[in-house]
């Protein structure tokens, strides 16, 4: 592999990398608010994914994408309230069944509703157009999801630290009784959280599906679990954790198909994960516990 | 103000609250003593909306406050400082005292300077994360943050818990000059030899019941609670 080919792939890992940050991000928030690994997020992700295919169906593609971003935000909040937020109480364990159970759920319903055979995902204007830059070609798409990943973790990570619903859901994931005596609303800020989350697997859907080119039913399975490890790489919790993790992850995956082990790009994953948790199983930037009792 | 009318709580099985009866007048310092495990913490958990009870009322400035949230009740003027301090380790003293405000949207600035007078240690630390606050500090910082919400009532629960002596006794004269600046103050304690001089109106609870009532001083002279509580042999 030459300089140039080099480069080429780091850009192509640098832009799946995005998309994977997007999508570790609603782990990492999640997790820092409930304390669950939200096993339905990657499914989330590919509900985005038909979601899209059918609003661009019927609609100008900018509406197309608001109605993308709002139903799959929407669909977040609305999975949490049925089937976590009854299980506010129950053992830790439970809700985590729970989000099994909605895993499954919504890859049975896209396939009773949609059949298993691979959708093709809409074009959307612009963002397949080739770019050349010297000798490296790429596609709009892969130059821009970095950018707007990056830009998109700045403004979460104002909204977090500099604002009161920020501050809210900092105060919700750190002591929930001590929250409530200040006057946070718990189910407020719970909502707000998956909004998020939700809201921006529905970008990374976006930016992930228009290179992929289709969409089937388990099309959120494989990268969801690939963007867990990128959130646990990063250390749960932390956004500029997963922000890293989704990058490094998408970069070594693509490096390792480029000199030709495909085969072993997706193990490579898991033996990050494994190796991390043996190492420091807090991850790059996990908790740090500072509790005096 | 504040008045409790056979308050019932449960856990599960357990009784922790049998049916207890109090009241709050404005202006007030109250405190409420007994042993570990008398349902005194359940009691302002309860008060705040934290926990719901099974039966009985509780009524502030004449509305039944019951059944209303948690969020609500701040929102109304009761505060709770709770037990243990519960401050939020990650955040900076600053944040910990902004946050005790956050049903506020008006300038906060008078409040947060009149934090600092009360407790000027919380100035000088303003930047540093509560967590690394000593358990005193974390106590002043605690009572900083219920403050901020302008409480007509403060209830606080084992503000003394693990303090020295000496901080123990700066807590207390500061609850005194809170209390002087027209905040009513229910005051759980361990403590009860401090707590009951500066009380006006004291209850002794033991296992969910209200066992005895009268002044801060009634009680202080009373020979069964100088023997369980203030550990003095007859
Ligand atoms: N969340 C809970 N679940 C089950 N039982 C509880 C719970 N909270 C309190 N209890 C029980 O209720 C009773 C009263 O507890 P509470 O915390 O009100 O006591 P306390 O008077 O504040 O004691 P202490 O002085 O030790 O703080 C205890 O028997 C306790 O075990
Ligand atoms: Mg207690």
């Amino acid at each position: 592999m030459n300089g140039m080919q080099f480069l080429q792939h780091a850009l192509t890992g640098i832009s799946v990398g995005g998309c994977y940050a997007l999508i570790a991000i609603g782990y990492t928030l999640v997790y820092g608010i409930l304390r669950l690994i939200n096993f339905a997020h990657g499914d989330i992700f590919m509900i985005a994914g038909y979601f899209m295919i059918f609003s661009f169906a019927v609609l100008p593609f900018p509406i197309a994408i608001i109605v993308t971003l709002v139903l799959t935000t929407l669909l977040g909040i609305g999975i949490e309230k049925v089937a976590y937020s009854p299980l506010r109480n129950a053992p830790r364990m439970s809700v985590m069944i729970s989000a099994i159970g909605v895993s499954y759920l919504l890859q049975n319903l896209a396939t009773y509703l949609f059949t298993a055979i691979p959708q093709p995902y809409p074009e959307i204007p612009g963002l397949k157009l080739r770019i050349e830059i010297g000798n490296i070609s790429t596609s709009f798409v892969t130059l821009i999801t970095p950018i707007i990943t990056i830009l998109i973790v700045v403004g979460l990570l104002y909204l977090v630290n500099k604002t009161k619903m920020g501050m809210a859901m900092r105060a919700v994931s750190r002591d929930y009784e001590a929250a409530s005596l200040m006057g946070i609303k718990l189910n407020q800020t719970i909502s707000f959280t998956f909004a998020i989350g939700s809201l921006l697997a529905a970008v990374g859907s976006i930016l992930y599906f228009t290179d992929r080119s289709t969409v089937f039913p388990y099309s959120g399975s494989l990268p969801g679990l690939k963007c867990f490890v990128a959130a646990v790489f990063g250390g749960i919790g932390s956004i500029p954790g997963a922000l890293l993790g989704g990058f490094f992850i998408g970069i070594c995956e693509t490096i390792i198909k480029a000199i030709g082990l495909s085969t072993f790009s997706d193990a490579f994953t898991f033996i990050v994960l494994i190796v991390m948790l043996l190492i420091k199983p807090t991850g790059l930037f996990g908790e740090k516990n500072i509790d005096k009792v | 103000m504040l008045k409790v009318n056979n308050l019932k709580v449960n856990f599960g099985g357990i009784e922790a609250v049998k049916g207890i009866s109090f009241e709050v007048k404005e202006g007030e310092i109250v405190t409420l003593i007994g042993s570990n495990g008398a349902g005194k913490s359940t009691t302002l958990r309860t008060i705040s909306g934290i926990v719901k009870p099974v039966d009985g009322s509780i009524e502030f400035e004449g509305t039944d406050i019951t059944k209303i949230n948690s969020s609500d009740i701040v929102k109304m003027g009761i505060t709770l400082c709770p037990e243990g301090r519960r401050v939020f380790p990650d955040m900076t003293v600053l944040e910990n005292i902004k946050i005790g405000a956050f049903l506020r949207s008006d300038d906060l600035s008078n409040d947060i300077e009149r934090c600092y007078r009360l407790f000027p240690i919380l100035k000088e630390r303003n930047k540093q994360l509560a967590g690394t606050l000593s358990g005193g500090e974390q106590q002043m910082l605690a009572v900083a943050r219920s403050l901020m919400s302008r409480p007509k009532i403060m209830m606080l629960d084992e503000p003394s818990l693990g303090l020295a002596p000496l901080v123990v006794q700066d807590i207390f004269k500061i609850i005194q000059e809170i209390n002087d600046e027209g905040v009513t103050i229910l005051l759980i304690e361990q403590n009860a030899n401090m707590a009951l001089r500066i009380a006006d109106k004291a209850y002794v609870l033991e296992t969910g019941k209200i066992t005895m009532e009268g002044s801060g001083k009634e009680l202080l002279e009373n020979e069964s609670i100088k023997e369980a509580y203030l550990g003095k042999k007859k």
